[in-house]
């Protein structure tokens, strides 16, 4: 990989504080230019191409594959099968910790869902290897499947999402409810999901002896090494994993999974450099997605639209070889005020990829459920949405009575309605539209996400010619991760950005932990933070400490890292630059290392989270039922903000991604051989620039001491939770036909004229 | 990927020799062609380009009035055409409403009128599928169909035809020029596809090795230029093909409809032309109330195929709003939503 050659427009060049600055993306050249290289854009010299022929059964096993008729197709150098493979180490069925997913890596011949690996074609071409795989025909022995929510006897899981109870209690629901004036008891159904980032998942897997050279995206680095380390049985010094940029993650390249495993064990088996590259349909099973989902959303409130009890139960399902359960009815836990409150989850085995976290895991879907179920709530109770949830506004986190670290939802709900002129709004819905008499809906929807933080290491540096250098394994999935962190470590090296040479994206720098949970930037923030603070103090004792600098003696008053000097904290004139206190000293730089993870005492003590609140105006075809969102503004509270222009972007993204759950994105699974029907982009549904309207985002102040040093809560996710519910609101007070099966199809609108 | 020869021939009489030969498919865009030959659908042996072509590229009138569109001419070039935009301006309207922007700029006209269905179970090589190999069944008959034919289907299949293209110019009495081994000859579109039956397989008339090499409107469907539209319902506003679309053109005299066209796409594995309701038009004034029966008149013999009843209603709904806004006159400009019931909605700037 060649040296990346970030650049900042010179409107950009700023002096002093960094972070808080609108900078464009460092990388946005390199990227506009086809310069970032990608997994994929490496080809090492004898580098062979490897393709995965996938299972078009989803249960049953594999009889035969005619390996003779693929090995005779001119270029075609190997088929690894589960007779002919390289042998891992340790089993790969083994969860070795929680983060461990099992894998299909040719193990067996067993089939437990559509598209997972059955063999891999290893070739000189990539049309060789493709048409490799097609000649294997493979036969199966085919098993009945299992598909959907219902598909067999349900249980309750030990754990959902992360480790999360399967079922919280505050108070006594059931007698909230029986003492309720006003109830409903509505159940609303989120169908299966799928990543779809726009790069696949790739890896370029390089043996040299029992060196591993890897170029893989990831959300993960170390998790990833670890992960190779074990399977190939190699110590994690012995592999460099490459992953400078990703095409987009959302969650599906966190954790390993079985075609990148394939990827080196091919580059293993026929011992020259091998590239796999997942198809688009091939990404609808291995590589995780969001399980479907059916909520149970049971409500009381009293006389004066209080909350009397919230019952929120969730049904989803796992595959029939691991657990990943969605953890949608925790939704419920810190938004409204209810004194009674019960979250609860089951779960059915289906044929299926095992689910994983997509993009704001069990807060998306038990989001639109839960505000969808407030909006009825609020009309069964003859109130104003935004009215409704102001009188239940949680003053305390409901489910764990915990103060909240800081929570400006009020300010997002104020700012957030007068932008969108919600006073204008009818309360009762089919009153509004528009000069073409198309029907106007305005919907809204309470966004949070908790604000998370792991752990993370940098290694900060300080040159004598007045540069400094920070180092952190972290990763950039199209957020912005080179820009954000380098605005970071500017300011905790009192430089310009200019003079910091920041390296990410690489297993050979200190471990950043996971971009995930939308904690990133908060963690090696946070990691980044400590080093610039170190490295400054070494940098200070080295002039406090020596009676020529004219710092000498402020080791007491402390000193101020600004410019590419430290100056005395009492005596702003007194100070001297990085480059004179290095060379006196005689050393050539001088390193420090950092460390970021969450305060245990302060998470003990607060309910820390993100919050917004989206306002939608949907627009539908009174007779045909087409839907257009016209209309959305979104106001966020969430802690400091690093780079407006970044986080005005995540959060764009998420309100787009919360549209597409309202309205568009299901993956159809056929009912009986269990195949997804629409494994690519132009069946599987997103909104394209057109469905999108102009949206208007509101970045609300908020100051918090409490989440980490930065004050930083994360924006990755919480852009889809509001959105989605607001957008479905919104089609409800346009027609009013309340839909409770997403995406909301025209069909479900043809009912009323 | 599967080996195929790739012909490039100079004439059209070689054109029509190389594809002739089992195993040979002509080559324009390719924009369906290639994800067909991607995904393992379409195993072709020979390949025979005939973008090289003298002379398929042209948009001509001719003397008797009637326009000549070479089978090259490019789908944006044709409805960024402004002279075939105001003449035609539902066709305009249709070709603007059909796939993206970028497809629109490789796709041609004579690729457009023979693209393949986009029935799920077609495209998944582990399903069965009749059209795709002869016999051996319809998975989607039982399985998600939503979006399947309510017209003409047959237990055999019950695909749709998913041009927008076609629908207008099947209203207007397009005919399709095509050569081939024995010669010139010219056919109705309306002949061209063929309604499934039991041999879903054969989805046109076309021989092997013939070769459409334009498509001509006659005279007379200029005279609907001031009240003609498309209207398009999808999920969503670009990129998706039509759940239900319509073609409407009136020609207006004295306040009473002289003469109307009406056809649906997405009902049918063709574009379906809906003479019926045409008839019950002609001479009675453009009220709602005639839309409406000619609605109930151009789905009086739809039947679902699966979970598609909705389509029947979306589809007479859809006949009586592009009967609306036919009859409302055809807008000075296409709208930036071409064929999009929002196309009256301010802020987009193109689909």
């Amino acid at each position: 990989m060649p040296e990346l050659n970030l650049t900042s427009a010179p409107a950009h060049l700023r002096h002093g504080s960094s972070i808080g600055q609108p900078l464009t993306r460092r990388d946005g050249v390199l990227k506009v230019k086809g310069q970032a290289t990608y997994a994929a854009d490496n080809h090492p010299p004898g580098m062979l191409f490897a393709v995965i022929a996938a299972s078009s059964i989803a249960h049953g096993r594999v009889t035969s594959l005619d390996v003779a008729a693929a090995k005779r197709h001119p270029g075609v150098v190997e088929v690894m099968t589960p007779d002919h493979k390289p042998q891992l180490a340790i089993d790969p069925e083994i969860k070795t910790n929680p983060f461990v997913f099992r894998m299909e890596v040719l193990q067996s011949n067993e089939v437990r869902y559509a598209n997972q690996p059955i063999a891999v074609v290893i070739a000189e071409t990539l049309e060789a290897a493709t048409e490799g795989a097609v000649l294997l025909a493979p036969r199966y022995e085919t098993l009945p499947a299992l598909v959907g929510l219902d598909a067999g006897k349900s249980y309750v899981p030990p754990v959902v999402g992360v480790g999360n109870p399967t079922e919280n209690h505050l108070g006594d629901v059931d007698a909230g409810l029986a003492a309720a004036d006003k109830k409903i008891d509505a159940i609303y159904e989120t169908p299966a999901q799928y990543h779809n980032a726009m790069e696949p998942h790739a890896i370029v897997a390089h043996w040299d002896g029992d060196r591993l050279q890897i170029d893989m995206p990831t959300q993960g680095l170390m998790l990833s090494l670890a992960r190779v380390a074990e399977l190939f049985g190699i110590a994690h010094d012995k592999i460099h994993i490459r992953s400078p940029f990703l095409g987009g993650g959302f969650g599906s390249k966190g954790l390993m999974a079985g075609p990148p495993a394939l990827g080196i064990m091919a580059a293993k088996l026929v011992g020259r450099p091998v590239k796999l590259v997942l198809r688009r349909e091939q990404m609808y099973g291995p590589v995780g997605h969001r399980a479907p989902t059916r909520q149970r959303l049971r409500i009381g409130a009293d006389v004066e639209g209080r909350l009397t009890a919230l019952d929120h139960h969730a049904r989803t399902v796992s595959s029939t070889f691991d657990d990943f359960y969605e953890p949608a009815a925790d939704a419920s836990h810190t938004l409204y005020a209810a004194p009674a409150i019960r979250t609860s989850h089951d779960a059915v085995r289906v044929n299926t990829g095992t689910p994983l976290f997509m993009r704001a895991p069990g807060e998306a879907t038990g989001s639109i459920a839960l505000e969808s179920a407030i909006d009825e709530m609020a009309w069964t109770c003859g109130m104003d949405p935004l009215a409704f949830r102001l009188k239940n506004y949680a003053e305390v986190e409901p489910i764990t009575g915990k103060p909240f670290s800081s929570k400006a939802l009020r300010a997002c709900y104020d700012q957030g309605a007068a932008r969108f002129g919600w006073a204008k709004r009818s309360l009762q819905p089919r009153q509004m539209r528009d000069d073409a008499g198309l029907l106007v809906g305005w919907g809204m929807g309470t966004a949070t996400f908790p604000a998370l933080m792991f752990q993370a290491q940098a290694r900060a540096v300080i040159r004598r010619d007045g540069s400094g250098a920070m180092e952190i394994g972290a990763h950039d999935m199209g957020q912005g991760a080179w820009t954000a962190l380098a605005q970071i470590a500017a300011d905790e090296l009192g430089l310009d950005i200019e003079r910091v040479e920041f390296k990410a994206g690489s297993s050979d720098l200190p471990d950043a932990g996971i971009a995930g949970g939308s904690a990133h930037t908060a963690t090696a923030g946070a990691a980044i933070h400590s080093a610039g603070a170190a490295v400054i103090a070494k940098l200070a004792d080295l002039a406090t400490g020596d009676e020529r600098s004219p710092l000498f003696g402020a080791g007491n008053t402390g000193v101020i890292a600004r410019d590419g000097r430290l100056i005395r904290r009492d005596d702003e004139s007194r100070g001297e630059s990085y480059t004179e206190i290095l060379a006196r000293a005689g050393v050539a730089e001088v390193e420090a290392r950092g460390t970021g993870a969450p305060n245990p005492a302060a998470m003990e003590e607060y309910a820390m989270h993100a919050h917004g609140a989206v306002f939608a105006e949907v627009k539908v075809d009174p007779e045909l039922g087409q839907i257009r969102v016209t209309r959305m503004v979104g106001a966020f509270a969430a802690g400091r903000i690093v780079n407006p222009h970044l986080v005005k972007s995540q959060l764009f993204g998420g309100m787009i991604w919360g549209l597409s759950f309202a309205l568009h994105e299901e993956a159809i699974t056929d009912r009986r051989s269990g195949r997804i029907m629409n494994a690519n982009l132009g069946e599987y549904h997103i909104p394209v620039n057109a469905d999108v309207p102009p949206l208007d985002v509101i970045t609300v102040e908020e100051h918090d001491p409490h989440v980490n040093a930065l004050g930083i809560k994360g924006v990755g996710e919480i852009g889809i939770t509001g959105s989605a519910g607001a957008v479905a609101n919104a089609v409800w007070h346009a027609t009013g036909v309340r839909v409770r099966r997403f995406p909301i199809r025209i069909e479900e609108l043809l009912t009323q004229r | 990927m599967k080996q195929f020869e790739y012909v490039r021939p100079a004439t059209v009489a070689e054109a029509i020799a190389a594809a002739a030969q089992p195993g040979a498919t002509y080559l324009a865009a390719g924009t369906n062609l290639l994800d067909l030959m991607k995904g393992n659908v379409s195993r072709p042996d020979r390949l025979v380009d005939v973008t090289h072509l003298d002379g398929l590229d042209q948009i001509e009138r001719l003397a008797d009035g009637s326009l000549r569109i070479g089978a090259l001419v490019g789908n944006a070039d044709l409805a960024h055409d402004a002279e075939f935009a105001k003449a035609y301006p539902a066709v305009a309207e249709a070709l603007l409403a059909g796939a993206s922007a970028q497809l629109r700029n490789a796709a041609t006209v004579g690729g457009n009128l023979l693209q393949r269905t986009r029935c799920a179970y077609f495209y998944d090589t582990a399903s069965r599928c009749n059209k795709r190999e002869a016999g051996s069944g319809c998975d989607a008959r039982d399985g998600e169909n939503r979006t399947h034919a309510v017209l003409g289907w047959s237990d055999s299949c019950i695909a749709t035809h998913p041009s927008d293209f076609c629908v207008p110019l099947v209203a207007l009495d397009a005919v399709v020029e095509i050569e081939g081994r024995g010669g010139r000859r010219e056919i109705a579109l309306d002949e061209l596809h063929r309604l499934p039956g039991n041999t879903p397989e054969r989805e046109s008339v076309l021989a092997p090795g013939d070769l459409i090499v334009a498509v001509r409107l006659p005279a007379a469907a200029r005279g609907f230029a001031a009240h003609a539209r498309y209207l398009k319902v999808r999920e969503r506003t670009s990129y998706a093909f039509a759940i239900v679309s319509a073609a409407a053109a009136l020609r207006i005299e004295n306040g009473k409809i002289a003469e109307a066209r009406l056809a649906l796409g997405g009902v049918a594995a063709k574009p379906w032309r809906a003479r019926a309701a045409e008839d019950v038009l002609k001479g009675v004034a453009p009220t709602a109330d005639a839309f409406q029966e000619a609605a109930w008149r151009a789905l009086a013999d739809a039947k679902p195929s699966g979970d598609n009843a909705y389509k029947i209603e979306l589809a007479r709904r859809i006949v009586v709003r592009a009967l609306t806004l036919a009859a409302a006159g055809t807008p000075a400009r296409i709208p930036a939503l071409p064929a999009s019931p929002f196309a009256s909605t301010s802020g987009a700037i193109h689909a």
